[in-house]
């Protein structure tokens, strides 16, 4: 009591002096966590989707991803471009493409901070340049693969029929 | 710390007997194997769904009913499910204070985390199992 009364405590996030090395740190668990919850549902449910058939997997597409064109458009003179033919994207279209970008920044964080843990678990890595050296590059390179994922992945719908 | 004059004994005494030896390490070991198959399993998968195309159903359907594609989709749930308890529960520790909230939290989680590996596992088993045009 009286001896704990009188010990240091550790100081908290207000009074540290913010560093890449802190902030690699509080986003591996930030990410770790987004992942286990939103990350395992969207997941499960995309399994449960698929094994229900296909009128539940398109039900996913269409909360998710976007809805299916209504009927193939035999018109003359129709726009043969695929991106076009598709129906507009709803608001839950929206919400479940910002999630994905979301998940995918989350996998590459905790992914990245994961190897940085692994080499840190050796007992490498902890100089201070060095440590803040490899904070920044893991930040730095999920935001990277994030971005160069989400760009292929709109390249392909933009220039690609089968979307 | 020499002094033990505080009552119920020096730090040593106080924690004797309270904390049992020889597993300590186990939760930070598991943690960490269960990293390392994440890393090869998600490599696999990521490059996979994002190489393929995941509007086709057949398509989607049919790669997960591939055995090589079902058994490690298997290990991976069971990876991910266990690295992400083990990682949930160190944040509860951490923020859920009190101690029937914290029990709560933990059953909680135990229960998700059953629940949901055992539901991602039968899904894929019962794609792998029924077929590829089973609807």
């Amino acid at each position: 009591m009286n001896m704990a009364g009188n010990r240091p405590i550790s100081p908290h996030l207000q009074v540290y002096k913010w560093g890449p090395h802190m902030l690699v740190s509080i986003l591996h668990r930030a990410s770790g966590d987004g992942l286990a919850i939103v990350g395992s549902l969207m997941f499960l449910w995309w399994l449960g989707a698929i094994a229900g058939g296909e009128a539940s997997y398109q039900a996913f597409l269409n909360i998710i991803w976007q809805a299916a064109p209504a009927a193939p458009v035999a018109a003359p003179g129709a726009v043969p471009d695929a991106v076009a033919a598709q129906t507009s994207l709803s608001v839950t279209n929206w919400i479940g493409r910002i999630i994905l970008v979301g998940l995918t920044w989350a996998f590459f964080q905790h992914f990245f901070s994961g190897l940085r843990h692994f080499v840190l678990d050796t007992g490498a890595g902890y100089a201070l340049k060095t440590n803040k050296l490899w904070s920044m590059i893991v930040v730095i390179s999920a935001l990277m693969a994030t971005a160069a994922v989400w760009l292929f992945i709109l390249g392909r719908a933009i220039g690609g029929a089968g979307a | 710390m020499s002094g033990g004059q505080i009552k119920g004994g020096t730090s040593l005494g106080r924690v004797r007997g309270l904390g049992s030896a020889k597993h300590g390490s186990q939760h930070w070991l598991t943690q960490r194997i269960t990293a390392l198959g994440n890393v090869i399993l998600f490599s696999w998968l990521f490059v996979s769904l994002l190489l393929g195309d995941l509007t086709q159903y057949s398509a989607v359907r049919g790669w997960v009913a591939e055995p090589m594609v079902a058994l490690p989709l298997i290990l991976l749930i069971l990876s991910v499910f266990w690295h992400f308890k083990l990682g949930l529960q160190v944040l509860i520790e951490d923020y859920v204070h009190g101690d029937a909230a914290r029990i709560v939290a933990l059953v909680a989680l135990n229960f998700y985390v059953f629940a949901g590996a055992a539901y991602g596992i039968f899904a894929v088993a019962r794609i792998a199992l029924t077929g590829t045009t089973a609807a």
